[in-house]
């Protein structure tokens, strides 16, 4: 097994110099297609100007560029010398410039980089006063004049041990702080191994992606997995795939795609946002995986997609399930190859009441819990209670894992990370239910909110409205509710105030939706004005976010 | 162009804008302002090429081709007259 990354890449472009590691593809541009022994040259002399910048073995430094020829040959010219490359998200359409430079404000003086890499064009647009940084920022015009062909084969990257830390992934907060999660080479390719074998990877497959590369599926699954298993990638921006959902299809009939990572709601994104007319030279057969990874799994979103695409040649047994988080590198469960996940119908009545997770026919008015696959090899699951006992099967309660691809800490945060573990066993935060060693995941412990794949802290949209005139002061909530439509999560908002005014609470509603677009960049669907005294609060006096949130479920339902 | 086309597209707009009780003004920034976010951006193209039968490319759907609603309408006049 190889060490490290650099090694993986060197022989690569020495093993298979022709085959290609990666297509790229841009809107209105030719694709272009780079070879093993391409990437590597290119990112060699990229090495070669970066050690002459005096980026060194275990340096961080930061990437904001987008789905380009730059990103690809900065990050691994950044590999090659050793470096800790993070990419970080990228701004278009000059949305909201001032939420972008606070967020990255703080995650420079959080992951002390470095340096950062960005286009001309956003250094001077974005990045220029950029309040409290003292980091050196170069431009990509700067490195392509700087380049020469004067390098060589082997850079510092070479040297690195297994536990050297490879990359640093980035929990993505709304606001403020995140989390970055920081992984060994080893944790990588024991990763890489296992879930190779647990999707059956051949060096025939063709990875087609539009996924962003700040989050772990598009960076592990869609990005290193098969440029380190010296499969060809095929790869778009989440910019053009976003506008234009079609292109992806497109790209799996013309490179005969077969394996494609995505988060539930593009299932329904793809299934409704697409023309008949768009298809009509769209062939699927190839497609052998399509793998819905990194959100709660809706049965319909797969149904869904399963009837608008089978007579494009989608095979039903394409359809594939995944969970997967970036303490654990990504996968954890993983459904098999070749047959479509299994779906366990159950009794809801006893799943709510008594956390278990009962079988009832679908006759009987059972709902389908998607299961998100069998634990992959390397990989042990346990189901908890709140004493940390283990569950037997079909018992809810929390997933904690232990494996070999676990991540080695919270960068610069070692209280966070004790406590993440108990005992060895790392805690997700997810609830869930093992029927043998399949997985279902049932909800989440923390409050988190998941829309569009994104992560989003109910807190920090509170925190954003409790000043709004009109709003009582410290009475407010934000929780998510599934929505069957869009696949994904809306972020519901439910606010007190004491006027009965409707003409007033539809401004207040009218502010709270305006301040959390323009600073956290969510869209509220349901702001819900109420009067003082509506929201539920806890024993020991806090609000409830899950008891308002069933208080609201129960009160649409009717 | 048909005013009633033109007020089934601000009231198709304001529906995507998740702010349905705001009047939108012709100067108002759609996508600047993030009013419509990017997973809406094709619910804009698909509702211009249902009610106004021209086809808003792909390539289009960026601030450097409109923004405001009155740019839109602006395109679209554009596109009516080719």
């Amino acid at each position: 097994m190889n060490k490290n990354f650099t090694q993986t890449l060197h022989d690569f472009a020495l093993d298979l110099p022709k085959k290609v590691a990666i297509v790229l593809v841009q809107t209105g541009k030719e694709d272009i297609a780079l070879n093993y022994e391409t990437l590597y040259q290119n990112a060699s002399r990229y090495a070669a100007f970066f050690s002459t910048l005096g980026i060194r073995k275990g340096d961080i430094i930061l990437l904001l560029l987008n789905h380009s020829i730059d990103l690809i040959y900065i990050y691994w010219g950044a590999v090659l010398v050793g470096a800790i490359p993070s990419i970080q998200p990228f701004l278009t359409e000059k949305l909201q410039p001032e939420v972008y430079k606070t967020e990255l404000g703080a995650l420079i003086n959080f992951t002390k980089p470095k340096m950062i890499f960005t286009y001309d064009q956003f250094y001077d647009e974005i990045l220029t006063n950029l309040p409290q940084v003292k980091v050196p920022i170069v431009t990509s015009s700067f490195i392509s004049k700087s380049l020469s062909d004067d390098y060589q084969t082997l850079y510092a990257g070479i040297d690195q041990e297994p536990e050297d830390i490879a990359l640093i992934q980035h929990s993505s907060g709304t606001t403020g702080i995140k989390k970055g999660v920081a992984l060994s080479h080893l944790a990588i390719f024991n990763q890489i191994n296992a879930y190779s074998k647990a999707i059956q990877l051949h060096n025939s497959d063709v990875i087609v992606s539009w996924l962003p590369l700040y989050h772990d599926m598009g960076l592990i699954a869609c990005f290193l997995l098969p440029i380190l298993s010296g499969n060809s990638l095929i790869l778009m921006s989440p910019f053009d795939w976003v506008k234009s959902p079609v292109k992806l299809l497109r790209l799996v009939t013309h490179y005969q795609g077969t394996l494609t990572w995505l988060p539930n709601f593009a299932f329904n994104f793809l299934s409704k946002k697409i023309r008949d007319h768009e298809l009509e030279q769209i062939d699927l057969q190839t497609w052998r995986a399509v793998i819905n990874c990194s959100e709660p799994i809706y049965f319909e979103s797969m149904q869904l997609f399963q009837n608008r695409f089978q007579k494009y040649g989608l095979r039903k047994t394409a359809l594939s399930s995944c969970y997967a988080m970036a303490e654990n590198v990504f996968c954890v469960s993983q459904s098999t190859p070749f047959a479509p996940p299994v779906v366990d119908w159950i009794d809801p009545v006893q799943m709510s009441k008594n956390e278990i997770a009962i079988p009832k026919p679908r006759s009987e008015a059972g709902v389908p819990s998607v299961s998100s696959g069998k634990i992959i090899k390397n990989v042990q699951v346990r189901i908890v209670d709140e004493n940390f006992t283990s569950l037997g099967n079909r018992r809810i309660g929390e997933v904690t894992i232990r494996s070999d691809c676990l991540f080695t800490e919270y960068l610069n945060n070692p209280g966070a990370t004790l406590d993440a573990f108990k005992d060895d066993w790392y805690l997700t935060g997810d609830y869930g239910y093992l029927v043998d060693d399949e997985l279902f995941i049932t909800g989440r412990k923390k409050d988190l909110i998941i829309v569009g794949g994104r992560n989003i802290y109910p807190q920090d949209i509170e925190n954003l409205i409790i000043g709004i005139k009109g709003v009582y002061p410290g009475r407010v909530v934000a929780f998510g509710i599934p929505d069957e439509i869009t696949g994904t999560e809306d972020v519901v908002v439910i606010a007190e105030t004491e006027t009965k005014n409707p003409i007033f609470r539809e401004r207040i509603a009218d502010a709270i939706r305006k301040k959390v677009t323009k600073e956290a960049s969510v869209a509220l669907r349901r702001v819900y004005v109420v009067d003082h005294g509506w929201l539920i609060k806890t024993s020991s006096g806090k609000l409830s976010r899950a008891a308002n949130r069933n208080k609201l479920l129960k009160i649409i339902e009717k | 162009m048909d005013i009633e086309k033109i007020t089934q597209l601000r009231q198709q707009i304001q529906i995507i804008c998740q702010q349905p009780n705001k009047v939108l003004s012709d100067e108002d920034k759609l996508l600047s302002s993030g009013l419509i976010d990017s997973f809406s951006l094709i619910d804009l193209a698909l509702i211009v090429e249902d009610i106004f039968k021209v086809r808003i490319e792909d390539t289009e759907l960026s601030t450097d081709s409109f923004d405001s609603f009155a740019d839109l309408l602006n395109l679209i006049k554009m596109k009516l007259d080719e």
